[in-house]
């Protein structure tokens, strides 16, 4: 059984195509890294995967059941769950009701018109936990506006976390941090159990390279190279694509 | 059988009329992204500027078209200071814009509305226009085989100017692409000014060809934005043909709706801009610029 | 928190003896017509506000409404008929509006509410053999529920007083619930909400059909008060009358769209009355107040003014406005005491563009 499997993809934009004849197979527990230069349709496969954008043709399984046509929101109820290379998070609101979204999501109780929110303790309390799994239970209560872009990239984390996913996709969770940043995402990262099978976007090669288990190499839509950490860097095609750049 | 021949030559002279008032807006669509609400009042303001100048309220009395012309300059100056003054403040933020254009239609209104009163104002016919051509037994209003004629040389005018000209080439850019026109090197802001004192302008000069046939009184503005809307709607934002095309295609619907549904003519009107704007987001036409 | 509660029961009372305080009928009218713009304000507020959806076809769904219970009231039914049956009617239009419309948002949401305002008032306009047209419909009686007759001004105050405090409540309750928090994550954040599994397209539904349950309401409220039905009420200018209450008030606030329908009830009726006696030869506070007597007698232009102003230079509206205004002075006057760095969140422009 593979936890997430993407077959024979593809997609075009107008006379361009993005995604060709893309394949992955993730295991279940695995850490899958998908690098490319800029422009390799990486973040379009992502979306392809979570169906914010429908493929042209291809199939996409979560856990063997196919859900190429289904709704994103289904994919979520499903154990999906997403971050966003550019930030998107709801800049009026606190860290806190941030994170009780991400809940709220996939809870019944969102449907509710009646009762008070912030006053569903429940919901309060596992949201305050998923935000200390990222160390953000300090500064629950501060406005997003507030925080510093590094704090962003946690809650951006810390929002798909919450939804406690099977399949946790991340699209580049270190892009725009420092290098203690990076160092805490990475501590982060380290930490997601392994029930959870993660597959995570870079654009630099070396960032992420440690968290890995297999990667995947995509160029011009296409998946040039696949397999373990080692394979991968001693492939002469990935230095091709990155030194070609 | 005169009955459907006339209502033909109504049809296509309301087209004429609202090509000239829609043209402006479908450019400015496109180019600004934004529904100019304020359309209907330029269309209305160079009626009255016009009617104005034809009675000689100033001392001296103006001829039909040196009135038109003139209330034409004057609608476009109007609508270059409202981009400059109000809408370039707001750049970027469509939802604002559409916003002010629509408080400064209230005030146009009001304005409109002190200066020249409540009662409508009938404008005759220019000078040897008034008669009759006679085509086997059929009799046309001279003045609205005119009308056709002016939108026919507008309609040609602006697709030179568009295809023939470095400012159309510009404004073909922006509306194609404005992020591109901005990066090889066009003054996008400037272009605005531009486009939207000419939209304003052409929605003048309509309001006045078209007073003679429709008069003017307060509520005129009301009553041609939303049409020209319809128009845009049909043909596409940006899109000279479309405006053309859906210009004419309003005309009959309205003046055919007019005649044998008029109960059901406003229904019969928007119905269409309803379904294209749910089904065919891009305008029936497509929304190339030609 | 208790110092809301006091505000909150401070202002029923002071709504409650309006009409006590002021006892000539026509400000107890007026008083009247700023509730019942209030609660059409709050409707097209969880649209506008809270969902980020600018409707300019309210005046449509509020003439449906207006139109049923009138055209059911004249056909000869009694109002315990007629008003529910107009705001099932109004419910039903809503459900065509919000499909329709819902397949787009920003400028596109903008024009097809356009759109349909246009045809339902075209309909009232022209479809003479039910609606008369021009003539509008007459309403002879209000209703007297409980033995209560709301023929008197204070009687249809106190009625029209309680469908309001109802609806800002039903409004309170709604926002601070998960749907109406769904609703604003919806409104600032579409794409993520959909990726976290919330029904981006059945939320905003929702929304719609609340909002148009207090329109509904409102254009019945509206009929009873004017005894009339005509199809000015329905036209473009009245939609963006509602559009100028609630934005001027605030939009997303809940105060907001009351404060705005104070504002343009008031400059219609009172300031439009207003007259400044002008000396014969002109000084130059003669000069202004000239000028100010020709404002006052042109309430369109100054609403028109008034919504530039509002847009360009206070986008948020007056309630949170006023609010920042006083935090911002307040923080100047406690810059010494205050060791916090002042990094507010920038006011959240009503009108920026989503998509």
């Amino acid at each position: 059984m593979t936890a997430l499997a993407v077959q024979n993809l593809c997609k075009s934009f107008g006379g361009l195509r993005v995604t060709t004849n893309v394949n992955l197979a993730v295991e279940p527990g695995e850490r899958r890294l998908i690098i490319g230069p800029n422009g390799a349709g990486k973040t379009t496969l992502f979306n392809l995967i979570t169906g914010e954008i429908a493929p042209d043709s291809g199939a996409v399984l979560l856990f063997d059941r196919e859900i190429t046509r289904l709704a994103t929101r289904k994919r979520a109820h499903l154990g999906m769950a997403r971050t966003y290379q550019i930030i998107t998070l709801f800049a009026r609101d606190t860290i806190l009701h941030n994170a009780t979204l991400a809940l709220l999501g996939l809870s019944t109780l969102r449907w509710n018109p009646l009762v008070a929110l912030h006053r569903q303790q429940h919901l309060t309390a596992q949201a305050r936990a998923a935000l200390e799994r990222v160390g953000l239970h300090d500064i629950a209560d501060r406005p997003l506006a507030e925080t510093s872009y590094g704090e962003k990239r946690r809650v951006e984390i810390a929002m798909a976390l919450a939804q406690n996913p099977k399949v946790l996709l991340l699209d580049e969770p270190f892009a725009g941090l420092s290098i203690d940043e990076r160092r805490d995402v990475r501590e982060l990262l380290r930490r997601i159990p392994r029930d959870v099978t993660v597959v995570m976007i870079e654009h630099d090669m070396d960032t992420a390279l440690d968290l890995a288990d297999r990667i995947t190499l995509l160029h011009f839509g296409e998946v040039v190279v696949e397999g373990t950490r080692a394979e991968v860097v001693a492939d002469p095609r990935t230095r091709e694509v990155y030194l070609g750049e | 059988m005169t009955f459907w021949l006339l209502l033909t030559v109504n049809s296509v002279t309301f087209g004429g009329l609202l090509f000239l008032l829609s043209a402006g807006f479908s450019l400015i669509f496109g180019l600004m992204r934004i529904p100019n609400l304020t359309h209907g009042s330029m269309f209305m303001v160079g009626a009255y500027l016009g009617s104005t100048f034809l009675g000689g309220a100033l001392g001296f009395t103006l001829d039909f078209w040196a009135a038109a012309i003139i209330s034409a300059l004057e609608v476009a100056v109007l609508g270059a200071l409202m981009e400059r003054l109000l809408l370039r403040r707001l750049a970027g933020q469509q939802l604002a814009q559409v916003l002010v254009t629509l408080g400064v239609s209230f005030m146009v209104a009001d304005l409109c509305l002190m200066g020249w009163g409540g009662d409508p104002i009938s404008v005759s016919t220019p000078a040897g226009l008034g008669g009759f051509v006679r085509v086997g037994l059929a009799v046309f209003p001279l003045y609205r085989m005119a009308v056709i004629g002016i939108a026919v040389v507008f309609a040609i005018a602006l697709w030179l100017m568009l295809e023939r000209t470095r400012l159309g080439a510009m404004i073909r850019a922006g509306v194609d692409d404005p992020q591109m026109a901005r990066v090889v090197g066009i003054r996008v802001s400037r272009l605005f000014t531009i486009v939207f004192g000419l939209g304003a302008g052409l929605a003048g000069f309509a309001g006045m060809i078209g007073a003679p046939i429709l008069s003017v009184y307060p509520g005129l503005d009301q009553d041609m934005l939303p049409l020209a809307l319809v128009v845009v709607i049909l043909g596409g934002t940006g899109s000279l043909l479309g405006s053309f095309l859906g210009s004419i295609v309003v005309g009959f619907i309205y003046n055919f709706g007019q005649a044998l549904l008029p109960e059901l003519a406003y229904f019969v009107l928007f119905l269409p801009m309803v379904l294209v704007l749910v089904l065919r987001p891009q305008g029936l036409f497509g929304g190339r610029l030609l | 928190m208790t110092g809301r509660r006091i505000a909150i029961v401070v202002a029923i009372i002071g709504l409650v003896i309006v009409p006590y305080v002021i006892t000539e009928v026509y400000y107890v009218n007026i008083a009247s017509q700023i509730l019942l713009y209030a609660i059409f304000a709050l409707g097209l507020n969880v649209l506008v506000g809270y969902a980020g959806l600018v409707s300019l076809g309210h005046a449509g769904l509020f003439g449906v409404a207006s139109y049923a219970v009138a055209y059911l009231l004249a056909a000869g039914f009694g109002h315990a008929v007629a008003i529910p049956a107009a705001i099932g009617i109004g419910l039903l239009a809503t459900a065509v509006f919000a499909a329709l419309a819902l397949r787009a948002s920003g400028i596109s949401f903008i024009m097809i509410t356009l759109a349909l305002g246009e045809i339902i008032w075209g309909l009232a306009y022209r479809w003479i053999s039910v609606t008369h047209g021009d003539n509008g419909i007459n309403v002879t009686t209000r209703p007297a529920p409980f033995g209560l007759p709301l023929s008197s001004a204070r009687g249809f105050y106190d009625a029209t007083l309680i469908i309001f405090l109802l609806a800002v409540a039903s409004s309170a309750i709604f926002v601070r619930s998960p749907l109406g928090a769904a609703l604003c994550g919806t409104r600032d954040q579409p794409r993520r909400m959909n990726a976290l599994g919330f029904h981006v397209w059945m939320i905003r539904f929702m929304a719609f059909m609340f909002s148009g349950l207090l329109t509904s309401i409102s254009g019945i409220l509206f009929v009873y008060y004017n005894e009339f039905i005509s199809p000015q009420a329905l036209a473009l200018t009245a939609s963006a009358e509602g559009l100028l209450m609630v934005i001027s008030g605030g939009a997303g606030t809940l105060l907001g769209p009351v404060v705005g329908a104070a504002l343009v009830v008031i400059v219609k009726n009172v300031v439009s009355g207003l007259r400044f006696t002008v000396l014969s030869p002109m000084g130059f506070a003669d000069l202004v107040k000239f000028v100010l007597n020709g404002l006052f007698q042109h309430w369109n232009f100054l609403l028109g003014a008034i919504f530039v102003a509002i847009v360009v230079f206070m986008p948020e509206g007056l309630v949170p406005g006023s609010v920042r205004l006083a935090r911002a002075a307040w923080r100047t006057a406690n810059r010494s005491k205050s060791a916090r760095p002042a990094a507010a969140a920038p006011p959240a422009p009503v009108a920026e563009q989503k998509r």
